[in-house]
């Protein structure tokens, strides 16, 4: 039998080699579980990449006095927002909660043969196609403020032309009094309807007068491109003195109605978001103050305006009303 | 484990619980932290503070099931990062927010019931961290500092309301943190219940 084999003195691994080697593998661990972690936190927050390369939109006015614009309210003489945070920060609950997002999970969001039907108290209810309902009127540039419920703002140079001239086009009837909204129902193109955050098809209303005003926006455009998937393509509504989520994206149906329409939020949470989503700064949501808001692009926060900063132009619309009960 | 090994362990706790932080700063200094830079590291370091939070109490339940009784050493520094980083959340929503104005912020907090939890949630880890040494639980004794310590419970539970509290309609996520939770001091229940047939 041989004997069991004996180390010799020799064959001992010089301490110094030993810890040597210890310190370089934990050093090692150390650090490649570091990155790990690293490749983790950056998994789940990425940074935002991809560019915005719709189509330019062609013959776009751009009203050259803006002096006399302004008192229409449709060019605020104000820093716009840059358009990477306009289509990289977005509420479109269709694609994504998350508002980073909603850019990556819109980007393959199909429009072609898009439709929108105008129905309703009208004489002349019609299904336009796309391309026939934005020859109505040549598409202006118009730069709105943008004030989310949430407490954030923007300024964005959309293009579009006034609801109205697509109202006027198919002849309200008398007893029209007010517009009712919907977007696009369709999980497999809208994967954020997988799930019932919200009752989908998101839904919308203005009253007749609010719908007539020249403000409000019919855009199908900004930064003179057509609009992006993420902020509401092909075809969505700008009403700059309410809240955001008023401004109803990927519209396929308009529809002219003696009452009040249901809207989406307001169903949602019915203490908390009224019918008319006024900004109004004297009217706080009941979780968080309107009174300031976080311009995107601008450090430390701002005063909120009331009907954020179009107070001239619309005030009149709700002349006696009691805008703490109409929030 | 050998206390060697032990220190190292410790070693490597720390360094990745400061892995977030470095890449929050370096995004930050690199302006690539979003179009709302103060609301994403507000987000992120509540994230990690209720995070740090669930971990710190996933110590003793894994402990005595798996009879792995050397990870005990990693609850006190799990339990200080969520200290550390629901303290961030304070600050950076205190100065970049509320342009370091107390009146601004307590005005603030009167009035919004989700901030009076978070704080509620901040202000109990306030001694606990205190009593983190060595020294402080010999003071205390045993006995003492374990039911002190019992306030991470409220702090957990006051930071996954606070959460919840503020999201707009999407809950899925404040309610997987209530899920973890509910586990995790469910199992505590038990074992409590247990102990006392």
């Amino acid at each position: 039998m041989k004997e069991p084999n004996k180390i010799s003195a020799g064959d001992i691994t010089d301490p110094a080699v030993y810890f040597n080697r210890r310190t370089f593998i934990r050093t090692g661990i150390a650090a490649a579980s570091a990155v790990a972690t690293g490749l983790v936190y950056r998994r789940l927050n990425p940074v935002a990449t991809g560019t915005v390369d719709t189509p330019l939109i062609q013959g776009l006015v751009t009203p050259a006095a803006v002096a006399a614009a302004d008192a229409t309210g449709f060019r605020v003489a104000e820093t716009e927002t840059s358009l990477r945070d306009i289509t990289h920060y977005n509420n479109f609950y269709e694609f994504s909660t998350d508002k980073e997002g909603v850019a990556s999970a819109a980007a393959r969001f199909e429009t072609n043969g898009w439709q929108v039907s105008v129905e309703g108290l009208v004489s002349k209810p019609r299904v336009f196609d796309l391309d026939d309902l934005l020859k109505i009127s040549p598409p202006e540039e118009r730069i709105y403020r943008m004030r989310c419920v949430e407490g954030w703002s923007m300024v964005v140079p959309w293009a579009g032309f006034s609801l109205s001239k697509l109202l006027d086009r198919v002849e309200p009837l008398g007893d029209a009094k007010f517009v009712a909204f919907e977007t696009l129902l369709d999980p497999r193109r809208m994967p954020g309807q997988r799930s019932d955050v919200l009752k989908w098809p998101y839904v919308e209303g203005l009253r007749m007068d609010e719908a007539m005003h020249p403000l409000t926006l019919l855009a199908s455009g900004l930064y003179g491109r057509a609009l992006p998937p993420q902020d509401g393509a092909p075809l969505r509504l700008v009403i700059p003195w309410k809240y955001g989520f008023k401004g109803i994206k990927s519209i396929v149906k308009i529809k002219l109605e003696a009452t009040q329409p249901r809207t989406t939020w307001s169903e949602c949470a019915p203490n908390e978001y009224g019918f008319y989503a006024n900004v109004n700064p004297q009217v706080d949501h009941p979780r968080w103050s309107q009174a300031t808001e976080q311009r995107i692009g601008e450090s430390g926060r701002r005063p909120t305006l009331m009907f954020n900063g179009y107070a001239a132009q619309v005030a009149s619309l709700y002349n006696g009303m009691d805008l703490r009960a109409n929030f | 484990m050998k206390e060697n090994d032990v220190r190292f362990a410790r070693f490597l706790l720390v360094v990745n619980g400061l892995v977030p932080l470095t890449v929050l700063g370096w995004d930050a200094w690199h302006h690539q932290l979003g179009a709302n830079p103060v609301n994403f590291a507000i987000l992120t370091t509540g994230m990690l503070a209720l995070i740090f939070l669930m971990l710190t109490m996933l110590v003793t339940p894994l402990r005595k099931i798996s009879g792995w009784n050397w990870i005990i050493f990693s609850r006190r520094t799990l339990g200080l990062f969520a200290f550390f980083y629901a303290s961030l959340h304070f600050l950076i929503f205190f100065s970049f927010d509320r342009s370091f104005s107390l009146s601004g912020t307590l005005s603030e907090m009167v009035k919004r019931k989700y901030l009076m939890v978070g704080i509620t949630g901040l202000l109990v880890m306030v001694p606990l961290a205190i009593t983190s040494t060595n020294g402080m639980i010999k003071r205390l004794g045993g006995k003492r500092w374990r039911a002190l310590h019992r306030l991470a419970y409220v702090a957990a539970v006051a930071g996954v309301l606070h959460y919840y509290m503020q999201v707009k309609a999407d809950v899925r996520q404040p309610l997987v943190f209530a899920a973890v939770l509910a586990i995790l001091l469910g199992y505590r229940m038990v074992v409590a219940a247990k102990a006392k047939d």
